[in-house]
């Protein structure tokens, strides 16, 4: 308790080497706390986004399919099995069919690939209810990205062409019916949605699909004949692997922050030491032992960390709490970036977050203050006494 | 031992390490000092005064021979066992203060006392004693930096006094003051040494302090040359007078 209160007043006694030690290391913790908090927002945010608009509670991918390799699309479609077929309320599904097909927007040409969902389903929530439209052309959903890329806009029509199940190319005319925002770039970029009875109709594949969502709260995944299931584990895979590479730069940076808030508090230390040798001898001399004048040391180091803590609340609660509030607005090239990234992330600050960071610092910080006082036991009292080297 | 020694020395000699060869700071030094003496190591620089009162002090250990000092053998003391005695039992004055400068001048006072985990209240009654004893006592709250010299010396007399050690160690204590103040702060420790019996023992070469010591005992070249007992020192005789005419 002496060390604690010795600590404090030497701390404070120090004046504005403390305090610029202290907003150094409140820095390191706001902006690891930020960095952190911003990328578990961000992962909340795409998980979510990722369940709402693309994977729902799992999917069951025909066996043959193969999303990163489009000629795996010419084969992979089976019957929907008639388990999954009832589309019941209790156990709902969205079966999609996927083809590869050429749209030609303004006389121009791209590739781009034909999912057709049930314009009735309710499991995921890309607005299908659009395509419920009685009208002589396909009727399409695009994503804000494709209308962007092929500068379509509601009402505009273009040609879309297509092979069949047998090989043989045919083309029609598709008029987009609706433009949906979503944060999922793999629902949009390249992505034409079309009423699934009428792409079964174009590529003449009745009753047939890819792959059949199933809903979010859907327990039985057991197997079904020609599909294969997916679960959501699997297929967040790739954003998880994206994630931990995100997660790993981010540690990066929290090392070289820490690294620099602890290089002030460790020069600090040495300083201190070479500085109140005097004062060392001194405090021997008025009956501390050395290992208490270490203590002492590594106390005054130490609360550097507290301190830090204390200050990182005043302005960082109010600065991290707006932000979560009212997110962080990204760029819009991160739309480019092919990931799930909002225009605005909110950030999650957790409790286990704050104090796992805090305890880390804290812990690292006593380390550091301890190593440079070590160095008290190998000093003579009495040249410290005189303020002399020994 | 003496039953009224508290310090005994005999046979210690002291060598320090000076690249491959031995420096030798003190050699057969036999020395007995007696409770309420107020004495004082005299002598040249280098003659030993200081690693001596260093010796007695625990904070340094003989190379040969041995240091008792109220009946503990310093050569077989742990460095806890040397804090404990240095923490209860002995004072120290320095030449240059040594007060902490982030602490006010109350708190450098106060500061023996929280080692010794004296309870607040008490504390706080005896760091003001020891203040009003150096008449500091309006200067509580001030801190180091904002001290002379003098009144420097006399919080660290208050410090080495606050909690009644049996044995306060000064080494050179006015060698950084001018005549007055040194005077002042010499004054001050014979008054405390008559009225608490507190040992004191200077190293010094100051004839200021030589005039006011009952017991001088000069060193040179690491070894005691002589041991005078002064019936009746220089400027204590001066003192009580002083004394004697204000209190009529």
């Amino acid at each position: 308790m002496i060390t604690l209160r010795l600590a404090y007043r030497n701390l404070m006694g120090a004046g504005l080497r403390t305090w610029l030690n202290t907003i150094v290391l409140s820095m390191a913790y706001v902006i690891i706390i930020w960095q952190k908090g911003l990328l578990d927002g961000w992962n909340y945010q795409a998980r979510h986004d990722m369940t709402n608009w693309e994977i729902g509670g799992g999917q069951y991918w025909q066996e043959d399919y193969d999303p990163y390799d489009l000629f795996t699309l010419e084969k992979s479609h089976a019957q929907i099995p008639e388990a999954l077929t009832g589309m019941n309320p209790q156990r709902p599904v969205a079966p999609i069919l996927i083809g590869q097909a050429t749209i030609y927007p303004q006389g121009r040409m791209q590739s781009c690939i034909l999912r057709g969902i049930d314009p009735e389903q309710t499991v995921l929530h890309l607005p299908s209810a659009a395509l419920q439209q009685d009208i002589a052309e396909i009727p399409v959903v695009l994503g804000t990205r494709m209308a962007e890329s092929t500068n379509l806009n509601v009402g505009d029509t273009a040609t879309i062409r297509w092979r069949d199940a047998n090989g043989t190319f045919d083309a029609a005319d598709a008029r987009v019916v609706r433009i949906m925002k979503t944060n999922v770039p793999t629902v949009d970029q390249g992505q034409i949605w079309v009423p699934l009875a009428r792409l079964q109709q174009m590529m003449q594949l009745p009753g047939e699909a890819t792959i059949i969502v199933v809903g979010q709260d859907t327990n039985e995944t057991g197997p079904q004949e020609g599909f294969v299931f997916r679960d959501r584990k699997y297929l967040t895979k790739d954003f998880e692997d994206m994630m931990q590479v995100e997660k790993l730069s981010g540690y990066i940076m929290y090392v070289i922050l820490l690294s620099l808030a602890l290089l002030a508090i460790f020069d600090t230390q040495i300083l201190a030491i070479f500085r109140r040798r005097k004062e060392i001898g001194t405090l021997i001399a008025l009956g501390m032992t050395r290992g208490a004048v270490i203590r002492l040391f590594t106390m005054e180091g130490a609360m550097h960390g507290i301190l830090a803590a204390f200050v990182a609340a005043i302005y960082g609660i109010p600065l991290l709490t707006m932000q979560a509030r009212w997110g962080i607005p990204m760029p819009d090239i991160t739309d480019n970036y092919g990931l799930a990234i909002s225009d605005r992330i909110f950030p999650i600050y957790s409790a286990g977050l704050i104090t796992g960071t805090t305890c880390v610092i804290m812990v690292v910080v006593t380390i550091v203050s301890f190593i440079p006082a070590r160095t008290i036991s190998h000093l003579n009292p009495t040249d410290a006494i005189k303020g002399k080297l020994s | 031992m003496d039953d009224s020694a508290i310090i005994e020395i005999r046979g210690l000699c002291k060598r320090f390490p000076i690249g491959n060869k031995q420096f030798t700071a003190l050699s057969e030094v036999n020395l007995t000092i007696e409770k309420g003496e107020f004495c004082g190591l005299i002598g040249p620089s280098g003659s030993g005064k200081t690693t001596l009162l260093n010796i007695i002090g625990s904070l340094d250990v003989p190379t040969e021979g041995s240091a008792i000092v109220l009946g503990q053998s310093i050569l077989q003391l742990t460095h806890f066992q040397a804090s404990q005695l240095r923490n209860k039992s002995l004072g120290f004055i320095f030449q240059t203060y040594n007060l902490l400068p982030v602490y006010t001048v109350y708190e450098n006072v106060e500061f023996p006392l929280l080692l010794l985990k004296t309870p607040a209240a008490k504390r706080r009654k005896m760091v003001l004693a020891a203040l009003e004893a150096v008449d500091l006592a309006d200067k509580a709250k001030s801190k180091p930096a904002q001290l002379s010299g003098g009144e420097s010396q006399r919080v660290a007399i208050a410090r080495a006094m606050v909690k009644d050690p049996a044995i306060v160690l000064a080494d050179e204590p006015t060698a950084n003051l001018d005549a007055k103040n040194s005077h002042r702060i010499l004054q001050t420790m014979v008054k405390l040494n008559r009225d608490l019996n507190t040992t004191f023992i200077f190293a010094s070469h100051d004839e200021k302090v030589i005039g006011y010591l009952r017991r001088q005992i000069s060193l040179d070249d690491g070894k005691v040359v002589s041991d005078l007992k002064i019936d009746t020192p220089l400027h204590s005789a001066a003192l009580a007078a002083k004394d004697t005419r204000m209190s009529k």
